[in-house]
């Protein structure tokens, strides 16, 4: 499948600028964290710019902003299950959240 | 051979007139290292089988101790040696070491090697009109990485120390720290590994396959059930396997680099605390491994429904009832299986709220598999049925699951899993669905296809003695099962339960359950000789012995190089049986409409 | 007897076989890697305490960067492969090895540091899951540093017989880098600053 040549070139220079746009963040990912928020805050920050970072290198150097349907189709699939495995576990333990090894503890005799 | 040798890539097979690189190949690249799917298929089968009665043979050995306690096991029980069976005499390490190897044979090296790498590889591929797989060399390293797992599992049992014996779940702490500084347990891991790996990269090459290599005709809902089957267990294996994988890594790590992931601060082993970091978490293994593992059952099942339901409209000169409501189920059964694995983790501790969540799910997934199951039934409604030897198998399936099925449903309900978890009960639920259910359905696969892969058909008699001793032994073998889990009886114990005073009045069951296994192992005999015998001399068949309806019955038998002599072209669907005005009371989909 | 679609897309689907196949083998690591950042979220939800401050952070910032550019130079490759200039895409393919290479070579003296003062994955259940999931992106970095060495070296030959197909086989590399160095993007801030 060749493209035009001009095109190309094109996508050449929208990598570049992604490329700069991705070491923007990164500093100030790392300038934030000289910030010292609290933590809660500090994650959603942390994850918010990466989350944008990750979207950027997605789209633009993976080609997704224009994929196909099976492509979207299994990783839409992909996501639900990520996020399944991410968090399930976690729910499954919060309410003993806190608790040195993370389980309940049993009773004292 | 390089698939990729031109440029002219216009998605047709030519017919065998021009071929241009088609040397003869050697015995090893093409009976070893064979990148054709249809000798991987066979590999991969052979291989199976043979896993699926090496585990059996575990597991006879083992009833022997439970039927005689403090026995020594006949014939065989000085060859494990003093180390494992003093006098012949199972010690309890060595039987732990049998019952977890079993489990973990059946279901890793057996079943799902037969059912998605032996029938998938052999069946898929003929049944959408593909000449070979999307990633054929792709396709021989799974295989090979498979035999690789295999040999290391096997391997495990002859290192000091012996195999791992911390059931096929491998939970910590116990994986964590049995067998401290031997290497069963951890070449369970690394084997484990080696699976893992060769199920994700068959994964991908059977979904590329599906997608992309489809003949002319074949819509998605065109396909035989059998392709949609093996479809959804594709995603099932490339998705939940990647979890385990990372609890095999972590596990590995605690054993090997002296980690804690699921090792708790203040853990005691044998009276001395361990010297590790701890902060690990037991529960984070569970539901790792739980993660696949239950996904994992419906890879398990899938195929096998696949199986029957081909068997089955074969045999019913029918059409499948609810071929949109089959597909529609296992699409949504697939889906459903993520998201169901706690119910395996009831007795942990979790909260209400999230145990509610999983009960819920878990009450769901019962649906698609009844929509599946009711279909096939429906199907054999006004039939004229031709009780073939796959048929047999096929037919017995469908109780056989449901049994297996309906035994589920107190397990996925906290409250009555409070007392049948860890029982006998839980053993004879997933026996049922996993050994009646898909190894008959894997059965029927095999009389059914034979006549494709070899030429030649198996032989009828053998099969009917082999199908009615099965049936009955098999049912003898885990139907007191249920009795002794309601009774109270715990799995997993050496002696059968002998030191626990209520399990007095359930002992008997386990001679029953032990002749009954040792009946079992002998009807497989008429199956094994058959399965040789008729490949030298079986009834010799063309193309489409069954008189079927689906593409891979317009190849030759067995088909050559690139299957098909002319360029499949699919007219219609894949059950067209007994359409009303047709000459014959079958229409394959690869004929063109008659004029 | 050839296989369809291995090189022109499948008109229905609109894609090559191998482009379906690198982007499902993605989402099983991105599974992979989940499970990963599942136990990390339990461990670190479950411990008393958890360190900070441990890891050099200007190192992994500098890691980052590296990671970055060699995903930039990867895209250009395949864009200078589609607009046929062999040599310079091969070129950024050799480029982007090498900052592959620097970014393990970093790692290494990480590594190394807090190995002399003791500090294995035994150490702390933060180390471990540090060692094991930097360790894993490792393994991951080095795949991809061998199949590039590849498709630069012997693999070359290909261009002449069927550029589409190497100019594919480079894309796909690409794919499975670019999902490498999204890893980094989140293993960066997870590890090192929060």
């Amino acid at each position: 499948m060749h493209s035009d040549p001009a095109e190309i070139k094109k996508s050449i220079r929208t990598y570049g600028i992604v490329g700069g746009l991705l070491l923007v963040f990164t500093a100030i990912t790392v300038g934030v964290n000289q910030v010292h928020l609290a933590v809660p805050l500090a994650i959603m920050v942390a994850l918010i710019i990466a989350t944008m970072k990750g979207s950027m290198v997605a789209a633009i150097f993976m080609h997704l902003n224009h994929e196909k349907k099976w492509i979207y189709g299994a990783l839409i699939l992909t996501v639900v299950l990520f996020i399944a495995v991410l968090m399930l576990p976690m729910l499954s333990m919060s309410d003993t959240i806190g608790t040195p090894t993370g389980i309940a503890r049993t009773v004292e005799h | 051979m390089d698939t990729t040798a031109t440029g002219t890539a216009h998605g047709h097979t030519h017919a065998h007139g021009h071929e241009h690189a088609h040397e003869e190949l050697g015995f090893w690249r093409k009976y070893v290292f064979s990148l054709d799917h249809k000798v991987i298929g066979i590999q991969y089968a052979v291989t199976g089988l043979l896993f699926l009665l090496f585990g059996f043979t575990l597991m006879m050995v083992m009833r022997f101790q439970l039927a005689y306690p403090g026995h020594p096991i006949p014939f065989i029980g000085s060859w494990f040696g003093p180390g494992n069976a003093p006098g012949g005499v199972l010690l309890p390490e060595f039987y732990n070491q049998l019952g977890a190897m079993h489990g973990t044979i059946m279901v890793f090296l057996g079943v799902v090697p037969l059912a998605v790498g032996g029938f998938g590889n052999f069946v898929m591929p003929l049944q959408i009109g593909a000449p070979d797989m999307a990633f054929p060399k792709l396709n021989m390293m799974s295989y090979w990485v498979y035999f690789c797992g295999g040999v290391t599992m096997l391997a495990s049992f002859f290192v000091t120390g012996g195999a791992a014996q911390s059931g096929w779940t491998s939970y910590p702490p116990l994986a964590d720290v049995a067998q401290p500084g031997q290497l069963g347990q951890t070449i369970w891991l690394i084997g484990m590994v080696f699976l893992i790996t060769s199920s994700l990269l068959g994964s991908v090459n059977f979904i590329v396959t599906i997608v992309q290599l489809r003949a002319k005709g074949l819509s998605y809902m065109r396909l035989p059930f059998f392709v949609w089957a093996q479809l959804v267990t594709s995603f099932l294996l490339l998705l939940a396997f990647p979890p385990l994988e990372a609890a095999g890594i972590l596990q590995l790590m605690d054993r090997v680099a002296g980690t804690s992931f699921f090792l708790p601060s203040g853990l005691v082993v044998s009276g001395k605390p361990l010297t590790v970091a701890g902060g690990g978490n037991p529960l984070l293994w569970q539901h790792l491994f739980w993660f696949l593992a239950h996904p994992e059952v419906y890879v398990l099942i899938l195929p096998a429904m696949g199986i029957v339901a081909e068997i089955v409209a074969n045999n019913t000169r029918k059409p499948l009832w609810g071929y949109k409501a089959l597909v529609y189920a296992a699409i949504f059964l697939g889906f459903m299986s993520f998201i169901v694995w706690a119910h395996h983790m009831f007795m942990t501790g979790m909260g209400t709220s999230i145990s509610a969540f999983f009960q819920t799910t878990t009450m769901i997934i019962s649906i698609p598999s009844v929509i599946i199951l009711t279909a096939m039934l429906l199907s054999l409604w006004g039939a004229s049925i031709r009780f073939t030897t796959p048929m047999m198998f096929a037919l017995a399936f469908l109780p056989m699951f449901g049994i297996g099925g309906l035994t589920g449903l107190p397990l996925g309900l906290a409250p009555s899993d409070i007392h049948l978890h860890d029982t006998y009960y839980v053993i004879g639920h997933f026996h049922y669905v996993v050994a009646p259910g898909t190894i008959f359905a894997l059965f029927a696969g095999v009389y059914y296809w034979f006549p494709k892969a070899t030429g030649r058909k198996m032989n009828d008699l053998l099969g009917k003695i082999h199908f009615w001793g099965s049936f009955i032994a098999i049912n003898f073998v885990f139907m007191p099962m249920f009795i002794q889990g309601l009774g109270g009886m715990n799995r997993r114990m050496y002696d059968g339960g002998m030191q626990y005073a209520h399990n007095a009045g359930l002992l008997k069951w386990n001679l029953v359950i032990g002749v009954a296994a040792w009946a079992l192992g002998i009807f497989q005999i008429p199956f094994i000789i058959n399965f040789f015998t008729s490949m030298k001399w079986g009834a010799l068949v063309d193309k489409n012995p069954w008189e079927a309806t689906t593409l891979e019955w317009s190849a030759p038998s067995p088909p050559g190089h690139g299957n098909f002599l002319t360029e499949p072209v699919v007219y219609r669907g894949p059950y067209e049986y007994s359409v009303p005005g047709a000459a014959t009371d079958f229409t394959p989909q690869f004929e063109p409409e008659r004029a | 007897m050839e296989i369809p679609y291995t090189v022109e897309p499948r008109p229905d689907s609109g894609l090559a076989n191998g482009k379906l196949g690198i982007w499902l083998f993605l989402a099983s690591e991105v599974m992979l890697f989940g499970a990963l950042f599942s136990s990390y979220i339990l461990l670190r939800v479950g411990a008393v305490e958890w360190p900070h401050g441990e890891l050099n952070v200007w190192l992994g910032a500098v890691n980052t960067v590296i990671l970055i550019c060699s995903s930039v130079t990867m895209v250009v490759a395949w864009a200078q492969l589609k607009m046929n200039n062999f040599a310079k895409g091969r070129g950024y393919l050799i480029l982007t090895a090498v900052l592959a290479l620097v970014f393990l070579v970093n790692k290494y003296f990480e590594y190394a540091a807090h190995f002399s003062r003791g500090e294995g994955p035994w150490h702390s259940t933060f180390l471990a899951i540090y060692f094991t999931l930097t360790g894993l992106h490792g393994l991951h970095i080095i795949g991809g540093i061998v199949v590039m060495a590849y498709l630069a070296g012997p693999g070359a030959k290909l261009w002449n017989r069927n550029p589409d197909q190497y100019a594919n086989r480079v894309e796909y590399t690409g794919l499975y880098w670019h999902f490498v160095d999204l890893v980094w993007i989140f293993l960066f801030p997870l590890l090192y600053l929060l």
